[in-house]
């Protein structure tokens, strides 16, 4: 029995031993259905091949089968934690495609509703981000700012999830009675609340040793990987379409780019927490200056009429009626259409064959593109710093995937 | 955005340093696009990235349509930001239909911009276009062994059975 194992110490390179080792796809620290090959040796990470399409659903193609207003909840279902910016992506490519000017109050409740989210997207990536670190409370803490986020958008819309709230136009309905006042208090206490998360995470020896000067990706390597959003500002570049093109309220609204220094994981999370603070600012601004007049815009050949109008105008039920069933037809053209997503640019590219339904739906998720710049962040780490990076990544398998 | 001056003035510079590469101007909805020669697509993104004064170096959004039935059939789709003037412009290069079993073939500019390995794998992936020079180019969000090209204006929608456990036979 002795000279087998003698032979294995001959051939073995003691030194150098690479070991492959398979992450996922169901694995709690992948945030998704993401399947991770990962080739070690010892504790630090040689080579990392991201795996995808656990969870392809094939909505790009289910959707040239809707028409246009069907296609809102499904592109919703893509990144599944920030749904109002994938119906604002495609609203928006379809109101220029139509070239349908929406109304100065619709265009504020879609700010105030997309910084809400980005807010709530921002807090889900840093409860279970800490909670990958070891900081469980966290979870709790970010939850429960999550849930009051959560019941304003089930105030205003009906559901807590995939609203179905804006529309080709406009918003489906106004803000109830008493929504601007539980939303002021929200946007009120959200800094103080972000301030306690930092008092929890910013001087934690654990949370900072395992953050400071890991996963480190230069500003001009993620450029060329076309990262965009938290993870690039954290890397010194103020990049944010926000305020480089001009879309909805955000000319008018007073907000400071948070940007970075390092590139680091600290500096992804110090980032992605400012930005909470300016949504919630941005949110505050909305109320403030919130327009009279109407949510949607009025023209009936592409906006349902208003309910109460059905019993008395013989008009609308047939614009009523003609929109229910075949929907509207847009003349032939394509338009890509961009907006700040949480996780960097969002676009939406709608190529329109004249039909009432849509030639092609395509998004550019940031999830997608941003996941190329993981291999930079995790190859000559540890194999727990690596980790750490997947979560400041933040990606959303449902966006990557679609 | 260049508006419409603008795109003409662009196209003229290119056509001096790379001649016959533009094929045609759009100017629609406020959207820019530089229609090019497939064969000459990496002679454009690259003037557009490294001429001085354009520098148009970030590639946002690679993504392919089909026209059908419109000839040719298939695009690829560049969306370009020059950061510092803050404008698109879309690089749009037509492909044909080789028929039968054949793929349309277009040159990778993974070397030019590293962020399209993952965007031209799921073109490929969709819409069976060929990235020459790609350095791996398989299948990304379908499964391995999936055959046909799914995002094809003719592959129908529902046409894939969704099989139980048990259900199998019925669809034989």
């Amino acid at each position: 029995m002795t000279e087998p194992l003698a032979t294995i110490e001959e051939t073995v390179d003691r030194d150098r031993e690479i070991m492959t080792i398979n992450i996922g796809p169901h694995h709690p620290a992948t945030h998704g259905v993401l399947r991770l090959v990962v080739d070690l040796e010892g504790e630090m990470v040689r080579e990392v091949r991201p795996v995808i399409g656990y969870v392809h659903t094939g909505i790009e193609k289910s959707c040239e089968d809707k028409s246009y207003w069907k296609v809102i909840p499904f592109v919703e279902r893509m990144d599944y934690v920030s749904y109002f910016f994938q119906m604002e992506a495609f609203c928006g490519a379809v109101e220029r495609l139509i070239d349908l000017e929406i109304p100065p109050r619709a265009k504020y409740l879609r700010t105030l509703f997309l910084e809400l989210n980005r807010i709530h997207s921002h807090l889900v990536w840093l409860g279970t981000t800490a909670l990958d670190l070891g900081a469980i409370s966290m979870l709790w803490y970010c939850f429960r700012e999550r849930d009051k986020i959560l019941d304003l958008f089930e105030m205003a819309t009906g559901q807590r999830m995939h609203t179905r709230y804006f529309q080709v136009g406009g918003v489906i309905e106004d803000i109830p009675l008493g929504f601007e006042a539980k939303c002021r208090a929200f946007a009120e206490e959200m800094p103080i609340r972000v301030g306690q998360y930092e008092a929890l995470l910013d001087r934690n020896e654990v949370f900072l040793s395992r953050t400071k000067g890991t996963g480190i990706v230069s500003r001009e390597r993620l450029l060329e990987l076309g990262v965009t959003g938290p993870l690039l500002r954290a890397a010194g570049e103020p990049w944010d379409l926000r305020k480089a093109f001009d879309y909805l309220a955000y000319p008018e609204m007073d907000f400071k780019i948070p940007v970075g220094t390092v590139g680091d994981n600290y500096d992804r999370y110090r980032v992605r927490v400012a930005e909470m603070v300016e949504s919630a600012r941005i949110v505050g601004q909305c109320l403030d200056a919130l327009p009279e007049g109407p949510f949607i815009a009025d023209d009936r050949k592409y906006v349902l009429p208003p309910r109460s109008e059905l019993s008395t105008s013989m008009e609308s039920l047939i614009h009523h009626f003609k929109l229910v069933t075949e929907g509207y037809r847009v003349a032939p053209g394509e338009v890509y259409y961009s907006i700040e997503h949480p996780r960097g640019e969002l676009g939406c590219f709608v190529l329109a064959d004249g039909s009432a339904k849509p030639a092609r739906v395509h998004f550019r998720d940031p999830s997608f593109v941003g996941l190329q710049a993981f291999r930079d962040m995790a190859v000559g780490g540890y194999v727990a710093d690596m980790i750490a990076s997947l979560g400041m990544l933040d990606p959303i398998l449902g966006g990557v995937d679609r | 955005m260049p508006d419409a001056p603008g795109l003409e003035l662009i196209r003229g510079e290119i056509e001096r340093d790379c001649p016959a590469a533009v094929l045609a101007t759009s100017f629609d909805r406020a959207q820019a696009a530089l229609i090019v020669d497939p064969a000459r697509v990496l002679d454009v993104l690259r003037w557009l990235k490294q001429q001085p004064g354009q520098r148009y170096d970030f590639l946002s959004s690679l993504h392919a349509a089909d026209y059908l039935p419109a000839e040719p059939r298939f695009a690829v789709h560049y969306e370009l930001i020059n950061r510092d003037r803050v404008e698109r412009v879309r690089v749009k290069a037509m492909l044909a239909d080789p028929g039968s079993e054949e793929l349309p073939e277009i040159d990778s500019c993974v070397e030019l911009f590293p962020t399209a390995d993952a965007q031209e794998r799921e073109v490929y992936d969709f819409f069976g276009i060929v990235f020459r020079g790609h350095p791996n180019l398989t299948r990304i969000l379908m499964p391995d062994d999936y055959v046909g090209w799914p995002q094809r204006r003719d592959f129908p929608v529902g046409g894939e059975p969704v099989t139980f456990t048990y259900s199998e036979q019925r669809y034989d």
